[in-house]
């Protein structure tokens, strides 16, 4: 939570600072309070005027070797000792160790008289007494209005505050002094007029039941400073300021891509997961399998060996690992290994601040690589639309900052896809997926769709999500004439495109058959006819040999004929012109 | 400090009976309030509890930690340690009124 990576300070600042050291005070003030000079922290009751005075003094020593002298009009010694040793201040320690001087200065309202002329000589030797005692740079008086009401005479006393103010500048140490809250004026007994160097505002106001304490630097001579209210809180070490504006655009950037647990998700996002260390939101209506998605994601994360920080603002751990367990996510073994750390609180437990503040805290102790926030939206409704982007914004630079990579999922309502806040959200998040209930034919059905994945490769393809007790599986729906057909409807689709199919071949097999029988009766007329033609062949050849076979009887008969008639010559004449004649017939 | 008993019957208040007034003055260097003050409670303590007094000056330049015991703030300042319950007058006692109140002389008004 210390290192945010970015420490403002002012180059052209001449006025030297003190730095208290305070989570963020330094940031807003850009570089601390004014170096020895007085400082005025006003407030109401309850506000931490007493603890940002403290702990100014406590880091004063314990950070920066200050040593500083706490007087105390209001709380004893005992008393201031107990209130911060809550916050892991020693403060016991410190004053044994004389860096730090505590001076309680107690008036009985009724056992002081008034007479005649007196200054408060006594405080300044009090005071000084203590400063050089320890050698102390820091002063805190709290609260000097104490005095207004041990000491009747108002006139004396304002002579001698400007004097003490002037005092403690000629001294050189840089003092903080408290005041209440007045109801028309910054404090109730006017001490702004004495103290004009800086003035800070503490506030504690109640906005939907929810208390969140505020801080304002209403005036900083000489130096510039953020003017804006800042959320703040005392947590358990200390004060802790949240200057979002203050927050810069300078992450270190990987190229390292991780998987999300999910193979086909993965094909989507360019084949190889989200960048490590970007933001995603997961949107979906109630039911969609947000939580699902992002327990995958998380299980994935473990499998590689990273640590995982799963913040739950709906479900206890053990109800998550429970109904994990039913679609095949053993989440229990990844606790047991302390891979795997559930955060979970009602988001109307606390303010946002301290809600943020607890988370940072979870995030700086387990240093996990992956953050799952299920779902940021319930966290969102414990403030304004204006404080919650804030927070988000907030707490996305310090994943950022840290590479961490984030994961969360966002609650809409049915109709609207996307609300307003997912608007706002969805400019701070790299990645956007949606998940979405397709309603239709009796039921409903999941799809998923990537809305955006900066500096990667998406589909554009919306997805089936099929949920079973195997874990997740994405398919693709079916894209036809009639629109996108998921669960059933997607199944129907496919068995009749399959019995069109099977219809299809068989009817080429019947077509196949056929022409095959046709061609068989072909053959076969073919091979009677060619039968038919060698026959007629044969019964052409055996005509001619028995046209061969009467000429050679008739020229038989012929020269029979003529040896019988005598005419010898007449034989070898008519027996080459014989067969001329019968060709002739 | 032994708590000397005082024959003489005090003539305006019972409370002054058997009584010894130990009596601080926190000054700082010898300022005209200080002095004022300590003049000022010499001539009352005189007047009123004359043998039955006696007044320590502190002076917070010399002893600055001394303040913090007997919670002084303001300058000059009469501690009365006794009698019992310690009572502060804070200023230069130019004013009589409150300081013989102070000094349990007189009942409040």
């Amino acid at each position: 939570m210390k290192n945010n990576g970015h420490k403002l300070t002012s180059p052209a600042s001449l006025l030297p600072k003190c730095r208290t050291g305070i989570q963020g005070l330094d940031e807003i003030t850009a570089g601390g309070l004014p170096r020895g000079r007085p400082t005025l922290v006003c407030g109401g009751a309850g506000c931490g005027k007493t603890l940002l005075a403290t702990e100014f003094l406590v880091r004063g020593a314990v950070q920066f070797g200050e040593p500083g002298v706490f007087m105390a009009f209001e709380e004893t010694e005992a008393e201031l000792k107990a209130n911060v040793a809550s916050l892991g201040f020693d403060l016991a320690g410190l004053v044994r160790r004389k860096k730090i001087a505590i001076d309680y200065v107690h008036i009985e309202p009724g056992e002081v008289m008034e007479s005649g002329e007196y200054d408060l000589e006594g405080l300044f030797v009090r005071l000084n007494h203590a400063i050089d005692a320890i050698g102390a740079k820091r002063v805190v008086l709290d609260t000097l209005e104490a005095l207004f009401a041990c000491l009747p005479n108002e006139g004396i006393l304002r002579a001698e505050l400007r004097r003490l103010f002037r005092w403690l500048k000629d001294k050189g140490v840089t003092a903080v002094i408290t005041a209440e809250r007045g109801r028309e004026q910054m404090t109730r007994h006017g001490l702004e007029e004495y103290v004009s160097d800086c003035v800070i505002l503490l506030d504690h106001r109640v906005n939907d039941q929810i208390a969140t304490r505020h801080l304002r630097v209403v005036k900083y001579r000489g130096a510039m400073h953020g003017t804006n209210e800042f959320p703040f809180l005392i947590g358990n070490e200390g004060i802790s300021v949240l200057p979002i504006t203050s927050l810069g655009l300078n992450h270190k950037i990987s190229a390292e891509r991780i998987a999300t647990g999910i193979p086909r998700l993965d094909a989507m996002l360019g084949g190889r997961g989200f960048f490590r260390g970007s933001s995603i939101l997961l949107t979906g209506t109630p039911g969609t399998g947000k939580t699902i998605v992002g327990a995958n994601f998380a299980q994935a994360a473990c499998r590689r060996g990273e640590r995982v920080l799963f913040f739950s603002f709906e479900e206890s751990p053990n109800q998550i690992i429970r109904n994990m367990h039913s679609i095949g996510l053993r989440l229990e073994a990844l606790v047991k290994r302390g891979l795997l750390r559930f955060h979970s609180a009602r988001p109307s437990l606390y303010g946002l601040e301290m809600h943020l503040a607890t988370m940072f805290k979870e995030i700086a102790a387990f240093q996990p690589r992956v953050v799952v926030v299920d779902p940021i939206t319930s966290l969102m409704d414990a403030g304004t639309d204006s404080e919650s982007k804030a927070m988000v914004t907030r707490l996305i630079d310090y994943l950022k900052a840290g590479q961490v990579t984030s994961l969360f999922t966002s609650l809409t309502q049915g109709g609207h896809v996307l609300q307003q806040s997912e608007m706002a959200m969805s400019s701070l998040m790299d990645s956007w997926l949606l998940l979405q209930d397709l309603e239709g034919n009796g039921e409903r059905n999941r799809v998923l769709y990537v809305l955006k994945a900066r500096g990667m490769a998406h589909s554009n393809q919306v997805r089936e999500f099929l949920i079973s007790d195997r874990g997740i599986d994405l398919v693709d729906a079916y894209i036809g004439p009639s629109g996108v057909l998921t669960g059933a409807a997607r199944v129907a689709q496919t068995a009749r495109e399959k019995a069109e199919a099977l219809a299809g071949q068989q009817e080429a097999a019947r077509r196949q058959r056929e022409l095959k029988r046709k061609r068989a009766t072909l053959e076969q007329q073919i091979a009677a006819l060619r039968s038919e033609h060698e026959a007629s062949a044969e019964e052409l050849r055996q005509i001619d040999e028995q046209v061969g076979t009467q000429t050679r009887l008739l020229t038989t008969e012929r020269t029979e004929l003529g040896r019988l008639r005598q005419a010898d010559v007449l034989v070898a004449a008519g027996a080459r012109s014989n067969p001329k004649l019968k060709n002739g017939n | 400090m032994k708590n000397k008993t005082v024959k003489r019957r005090a003539s305006d208040s019972h409370r002054q009976h058997a009584k010894f007034w130990q009596l601080r003055l926190y000054v700082m260097d010898q300022t005209l309030k200080s002095v004022i003050a300590f003049s000022n409670l010499k001539k009352m303590c005189e007047n009123h509890l004359k043998g039955r007094y006696r007044i320590t000056v502190i002076d917070l330049v010399d002893q600055p930690h001394l303040a913090k015991g007997d919670q002084i703030l303001a300058v000059p300042t009469v501690v009365r340690k006794l009698p019992k319950p310690v009572q502060t007058i804070i200023g230069d006692l130019s004013d009589l009124e409150p300081v013989l109140v102070g000094l349990d002389l007189r009942a409040a008004p």
